[in-house]
């Protein structure tokens, strides 16, 4: 009796998650949202300098600056909710935000759940070296060892396309810089968001290879289907390569981080265009 | 270093903030917390009737909590209810949702298991000293039972109000998710800080959750 209802319970739990949409939440329109005088964005809370709180507890960063002025310019008010990384995708599946401004990466297997508007930014990889034995170069890595955290897109792209490179991986982020301080490795690599920040607040350490691998696009995300949000989000970011904004959104948010030693056209992208540099 | 995590704490309205936060996870613990008590006494006394159906129906219920970690109940409400029903809700209401669900399943378990405790010459001599059932069971039983739930239904309490830091994951900001936030904040100008942030937080979560015990203390003590 007891192994049955516990298996009942399971499969009903699991029935109750794969269950198919009966009244599907469908994400509110353009009309809409301006009806109701304001504009809900998912954001960030915790990834400085994309999006973040501050001491005043007021929301920061590369992307909150993007989604104030989509408010803005509908002349709505902004709610911004704070999303994390694995729940993204169901905070507009379930139409609980209209749009997704979270440092979103654009990949195939997203694209086929939510629908994407046009880049704002874009990332590659970064290897970041000691300013004694700087990596400029790849070749330059044969037979040595190359610090990258599991799971990320460094270790697949190092283990598919560099076999040559010999790498030491470690779990966390912390870990994984400890160890390039400790010369445990003679390179690191993950993100160039990611090392370029990093090698600001560390003298002595380079990004030698600001760019490497294939550059992702990060786009705002909307509903899928939902087409008139979409084309607002496209036709702003259209609009505004004209006044340069996303080179204006860097100067404000990204540039404490990143500094005069990062060339903003290595992040940035312009009314939607990416360009490799 | 202590003094980085301090000035970190003192920047702008950080303190305010952690507060503020603290309070959103009492808020939401003590109406998930004061609901399932209250619904769960009344589970309690309908686990231990005999009907067979009712057992099933309750048993579902506790394998349920038991079984589907509460993060997955969280995102079934509110994810799941807007998804599939189109019944869109507040994450905070969907966190006392949940919470309540899973108290008061927890709850009524416990108040069955120290009712059918107490023994059965207990009923019968109140029987027979003429007490008629609602009195028997109002001065007889539920003291004795209401003193043997003490000791269990705190650790359920502390087990809510220490969960509560789920909600995160649907998007409430509570004490611990604003602690994140400071923490990323000051990732560059104090990367040492984090340790010593978390550390006040395990300090938070323990005067909140201390009082509990000794006001359990006091009352077991005093019942006794």
């Amino acid at each position: 009796m007891k192994r049955i209802v516990r298996i009942f319970a399971l499969v009903l739990s699991l029935a109750l998650l794969t269950v198919p949409a009966f009244a599907d939440s469908t994400a509110r329109t353009l009309d809409e949202i301006k009806e109701s005088g304001k504009l809900t964005i998912g954001v960030f809370s915790d990834k400085k300098p994309f999006g973040y709180v501050d001491e005043n507890g007021e929301y920061q960063g590369y992307d909150v600056y993007f989604a104030r002025r989509l408010a803005a310019d509908l002349g709505v008010e902004l709610e911004l909710v704070s999303v994390d990384a694995p729940n993204r995708v169901e905070f507009l599946t379930s139409a609980k935000v209209d749009i997704i401004l979270a440092n979103f990466t654009v990949t195939p297997e997203r694209a086929e759940v939510v629908d994407f508007a046009l880049p704002y930014m874009k990332v590659a990889l970064g290897v970041v070296s000691p300013d004694g034995a700087l990596i400029t170069d790849v070749t330059q890595l044969a037979d040595k060892t190359l610090i990258v955290s599991k799971g990320t897109t460094a270790e697949t792209y190092f283990t598919n396309n560099h076999p040559e490179v010999k790498l030491l991986k470690f779990d966390t982020y912390t870990e994984a810089f400890n160890a390039l301080l400790d010369g445990r490795g003679d390179a690191l690599s993950t993100d160039n968001t990611e090392v370029l920040a990093w090698a600001l607040e560390n003298p002595g350490f380079t990004v030698g290879i600001e760019t490497l691998g294939s550059l992702d696009s990060i786009a705002p995300a909307v509903q899928k289907g939902n087409e008139s949000v979409l084309a607002y989000i496209n036709s702003e970011i259209e609009a505004l390569a004209s006044e340069q904004f996303f080179h204006a959104d860097f100067e404000a948010t990204l540039k404490d981080v990143y500094g005069d030693a990062v060339n903003p056209d290595s992040l940035v992208v312009e009314g939607g265009v990416i360009t490799a540099e | 270093m202590p003094d980085q995590a301090l000035s970190v704490l003192l920047k702008g309205r950080n303190l305010e903030r952690l507060l503020g936060g603290l309070g959103v996870t009492l808020e939401l613990s003590a109406m998930s917390i004061v609901l399932s008590v209250l619904l769960g006494l009344v589970l309690g006394l309908i686990m231990t009737l005999r009907s067979s159906i009712i057992r099933a129906i309750c048993r579902l219920w506790l394998e349920t909590i038991r079984i589907v970690p509460q993060l997955v109940l969280l995102f079934l409400v509110y994810f799941g209810m807007a998804k599939t029903f189109d019944i869109q809700m507040s994450a905070e209401t969907a966190a006392v949702i949940v919470f309540t669900f899973w108290g008061t399943g927890e709850m009524g378990d416990l108040v069955r298991g120290a009712l059918t405790s107490i023994p059965r010459h207990q009923r019968e001599s109140a029987a027979a000293l003429g007490l008629t059932k609602v009195q028997s069971f109002r001065y007889v039983l539920l003291p004795q039972t209401l003193r043997r739930l003490i000791p269990q239904s705190i650790n359920l309490a502390t087990r809510m109000i220490k969960t509560t830091s789920l909600v995160m994951l649907i998007g409430v900001v509570e004490v611990l998710k604003v602690t994140q936030q400071i923490i990323d904040a000051n990732r560059y100008d104090a990367p040492q800080a984090a340790v010593w942030l978390y550390a006040v937080v395990f300090f938070l979560y323990f005067i909140v959750c201390w009082p509990i015990s000794l006001l359990a203390g006091w009352l077991e003590k005093k019942w006794s």
